[in-house]
């Protein structure tokens, strides 16, 4: 079946089941491999892209539920405001150890930010933790989402 | 930024050798082109042997400096999260007196000719010694390019090298004024004698090394353009999923695949002795039409096992003696002496790696070649599986190696490429197999299931005159690399069960290896220790209780004898606030360790629901690992292996029912996440001794912390991982 997808501003026409999740059209049919595989079931957020600016896992989000929504992915997230704030404090509080998940860790904390620009730890463990690292990262990236936040504060 | 870094690219493709060092491991030669290159071995711990036994010098590691002041380093370390793509060239910026910016990795050539060229090497990356193997090495490498550079110069301006000084990639001669870059100079130094002795710098004078130099590899993973394994795309490739026998040593009876064919974008269904694949246009596809399938399966002999008979065999096991790891004193004498006597039964559990990237490798079998990409952390255990797997020889299979979404030892093993290479052969072009999170959890290599015996013999005063230890379990290293298997003990499995710190006087450690039928077993964080330390660590605190005395002053009385030890512990208790008063139901815990030739103590605060839930709320840790190169390193991969080690402690577990892993995703198998992650706090030790290892000292050394921290806080003591919620309750 053929659908019409937005992705990072772009249009993409793509003829796979309707059933298909998401998350395979972008790695598999657009080569769009940022977004990452874990567990196919959202228990790990590996596959965490936006739809109209919310968290949402493609592994589970069938290509026939978009219709007209906008999809974002990591490749364009820096393109927000907000997306480069978390992807600058990823990088000065070295967050990052294999990596995998990470693409999913900064969409979901882009998309809580862009929601609620000063959240509480509550605030942050409830955004959070459905992304999984098993490199074990939270630490970090507790401190990150923080010292993103701030830098939103500054820039008003 | 991709970091594709091939095995089968030849740094020394167009250079000619022109000079050997009196030195086995080090040759300086001359770049065509001009420009100087040095090859040097650097050792690796799972293969030390084989490099020792191969007599022709065989070089694993290339720096070479062009004339275009570009300086290249050709490493055999994989990155996989631990930050070697970053502290390993701080050794040689360090020497050679440039900005580490200046220092790149090399990464695979983009017109390699395939099948071409010759390995490097056995290659592996694990075992925590990238920088223990690297570090004097490479800085004698750096060094002598260093004196080379110094030499070019002295001779071209007439002056004595003593007068000249190298300095941020330039040699300068102070007195006239005069300098030159590494660029202009790398021509003629490749003409210069190899220096037999070269003088490293000293501690003191170190400008790189200990700074925190920030990571290299990560910029590509904050944006989405890294490049793991799974990502790799070659024209035409398809996607593949697949199903392996349920039961261990299964095989394939009967497949109606009808239904999966007719599923949109499915090209092919494979069908191998001990697993069916399904070949599509794209993943989606490919998991409908493996859902699809209708297999039966003729389970074997394994159809019936559990955890609960491979747990009692090992528990037979230790019923008789084992080989003698560790023998002081009499503990037999000492034991009957004793005044007091405490007895022990420990058991852990098999644990798989989830690392977060599922098992994936892409292939594509050619007539008389074959290609393979994947991550793996051994690359010429790829190339041989692969051609082994091909029917090919060894020269036909180039293996490009790629970013690694989480090794933690599961990829060492290389049955992912040999499966995808079974596939490969049966499909027309290039295919990536990915595994489900179900598959990659149900058909990983495990970490063993261990089974642990201890007595010890305490005098009046409390203290342990007599410690015996023995205990059952698989060998990864009997298998994986046989040589090192001597006398029914390998260095792997006895790691932080004997050379304790504490000064034991009769001690009697003994192994029995016991493999568990059917179920593989393979490296994982901290493998040996990450058993034997929480074993070790959490009697030491029984015999502590027993005695009624303090976990860590019991533990420093027993370290006169080890000043690094106890230098750890005493910081560790100081920086948590030890023996400060706490809440009811919360809990400190100490542990202490010398493995991966890292001393580090942790003490871990925890709390304990009335129902038995067990949160860790804060982890201090100390840690001596000699030099530190790079320090945010060090604390990064410290937090990391907390976070595997307490995920482990309460949740880790497979187990076995019917032949088959019972647990298959992260609802069954589950990770530690945010709102679960104590804060940690790193206190790091000044040292100039050699530096340790840090990729998995973090992990052994916290889940006996936690488990003595629970005993503190609720006076039950855990013996068996992971941590039964149930025994936990608070008694009405």
């Amino acid at each position: 079946m053929a659908f019409s997808i937005k992705v990072n501003g772009k249009t993409h026409n793509i003829d796979v089941d309707g059933d298909t999740p998401l998350l395979w059209v972008l790695r598999d049919v657009l080569g769009m491999t940022g977004t990452k595989f874990g567990c196919g079931r959202a228990l790990c957020g590996a596959c965490t892209v936006h739809l109209d600016g919310a968290a949402i896992r493609s592994c589970i989000t069938s290509i026939d539920s978009i219709g007209t929504s906008e999809i974002t992915t990591i490749e364009a997230v820096g393109a927000t405001a907000v997306g480069a704030r978390v992807q600058k404090a990823w990088l000065d509080r070295e967050v990052v150890q294999c990596g995998y998940c990470q693409s999913g860790q900064i969409m979901s904390a882009a998309a809580l930010l862009a929601s609620n620009a000063r959240p509480t730890d509550s605030e942050i463990d409830e955004a959070m933790s459905g992304n999984i690292c098993r490199c074990g990262t939270y630490v970090r990236i507790r401190d990150a989402i923080k010292v993103a936040a701030q830098a939103g504060g500054q820039k008003g | 930024m991709s970091h594709t870094v091939s095995c089968a690219s030849d740094p020394d493709l167009g250079r000619s050798v022109t000079d050997l060092s009196r030195r086995t491991f080090l040759k300086a030669g001359a770049i065509a082109g001009g420009g100087l290159l040095l090859s040097l071995r650097l050792p690796f711990g799972t293969d030390e042997s084989a490099a020792a036994q191969a007599e022709s010098f065989a070089p694993n590691a290339f720096v070479s400096i062009e004339g275009d002041g570009r300086i290249v380093l050709t490493m055999p370390y994989v990155e996989m999260g631990q930050g070697t793509y970053t502290s390993i060239p701080m050794l040689i910026a360090e020497e050679l007196e440039v900005e580490l910016s200046r220092v790149h990795l090399a990464h695979a050539p983009p017109n390699e000719k395939l099948y071409a060229n010759p390995l490097l090497g056995i290659q592996a990356t694990g075992n925590s010694n990238a920088i223990r193997g690297a570090w004097k090495p490479l800085r004698e490498a750096g060094a002598t390019a260093r004196t080379m550079l110094v030499a070019a110069a002295a001779k071209r301006w007439n002056v004595e090298p003593a007068s000249c000084r190298a300095e941020s990639g330039e040699v300068l001669h102070s007195p006239t004024g005069r300098k030159a870059t590494y660029g202009e100079l790398a021509a003629d130094a490749a003409g210069m004698p190899v220096p037999v002795n070269v003088a490293l710098k000293d501690h003191k004078d170190f400008q790189l090394i200990g700074t925190r130099a920030k990571r290299l590899d990560t910029p590509g993973k904050v944006n989405g353009t890294a490049v793991y394994g799974i990502d790799v795309r070659p024209p035409g490739v398809r996607i593949a999923t697949l199903a392996q026998s349920p039961v261990f040593g299964g095989k394939v009876k009967k497949v109606e695949d009808a239904a999966a064919r007719g599923v949109n974008g499915v090209r092919q269904i494979v069908r191998l002795d001990d697993a069916v694949a399904v070949v599509a246009d794209h993943m989606g596809a490919a998991k409908k039409g493996l859902e699809a399938l209708v297999s039966e399966w003729d389970e074997g002999p394994l159809a019936g096992l559990t955890t609960a008979a491979i747990a009692s065999e090992l528990e037979q096991a230790t019923l008789e003696p084992g080989a003698v790891a560790e023998n002081l004193g009499n503990t037999e004498r000492a034991m009957a002496e004793a005044i007091t006597k405490v007895n022990a039964i420990y058991q852990v559990p098999f644990l798989a790696h989830a690392t977060l990237e599922p098992m994936n490798c892409t292939v594509h079998v050619r007539k008389d070649a074959c290609e393979v990409w994947v991550g793996t952390q051994a690359l010429a255990r790829a190339q041989a599986i692969a051609a082994k797997t091909a029917g090919l020889p060894l020269d036909r299979v180039i293996v490009h190696n790629h970013l690694i979404g989480g090794g933690f030892g599961r990829r060492l093993d290389v049955d992912g490429v040999a499966r995808a290479v079974q596939i490969a052969r049966q499909v027309e072009g290039p295919v990536k197999v990915v595994w489900t999170r179900e598959e990659d959890i149900q058909h990983d290599m495990y970490r063993p299931y261990w089974f642990d015996r201890l007595s010890a013999g305490l005098d009046g005063k409390g203290m342990p005159v007599a410690w015996t230890h023995r205990f059952a379990g698989s060998s990864v290293i009997a298998r994986y690399l046989p040589p090192a298997f001597k006398n029914g003990l390998d260095p792997d499995s006895t790691e932080g069960a004997i050379d304790l710190p504490y000064e034991l006087p009769n001690v009697r450690v003994e192994y029995l290896r016991v493999e568990p039928p059917g179920i593989p077993t393979a490296f994982w964080r901290s493998v040996g220790p990450s058993h034997n330390v929480f074993v070790v660590e959490s009697f030491m605190d029984e015999l502590a209780a027993e005695a009624k005395q303090d976990p860590v002053s019991y533990r420093i009385a027993l370290l006169g004898k080890s000043p690094r030890a106890k230098a750890v512990l005493a910081l560790a208790a100081e920086k948590s606030g030890w023996g400060q008063p706490l809440p009811a139901r919360v809990g400190r815990g100490v542990s202490l360790q010398f493995v991966f030739a890292t001393y580090m103590a942790h003490v871990a605060e925890v709390e304990v629901s009335i129902d038995g839930d067990v949160r860790v709320r804060r982890v201090v840790c100390a840690v001596d690992c000699g030099t530190v190169v790079n320090p945010d390193t060090v604390r990064a991969q410290i937090e990391s292996g907390i976070m595997f080690g307490i995920t482990a402690a309460l949740y880790g577990e497979i187990t076995l029912k019917g032949g088959r892993v019972e647990q298959n995703n992260f609802d069954s198998y589950q990770m530690l996440r945010m709102n679960e992650a104590p804060t940690v706090e790193v206190h790091i030790v000044s040292s100039s001794e050699p530096p340790g290892g840090m990729g998995e000292a973090g992990t052994s050394a916290i889940v006996p912390a936690v488990a003595n921290a629970i005993f503190a806080a609720t006076g039950k003591r855990l013996r068996k991982m992971p941590v039964d919620a149930r025994l936990l309750k608070r008694p009405r």
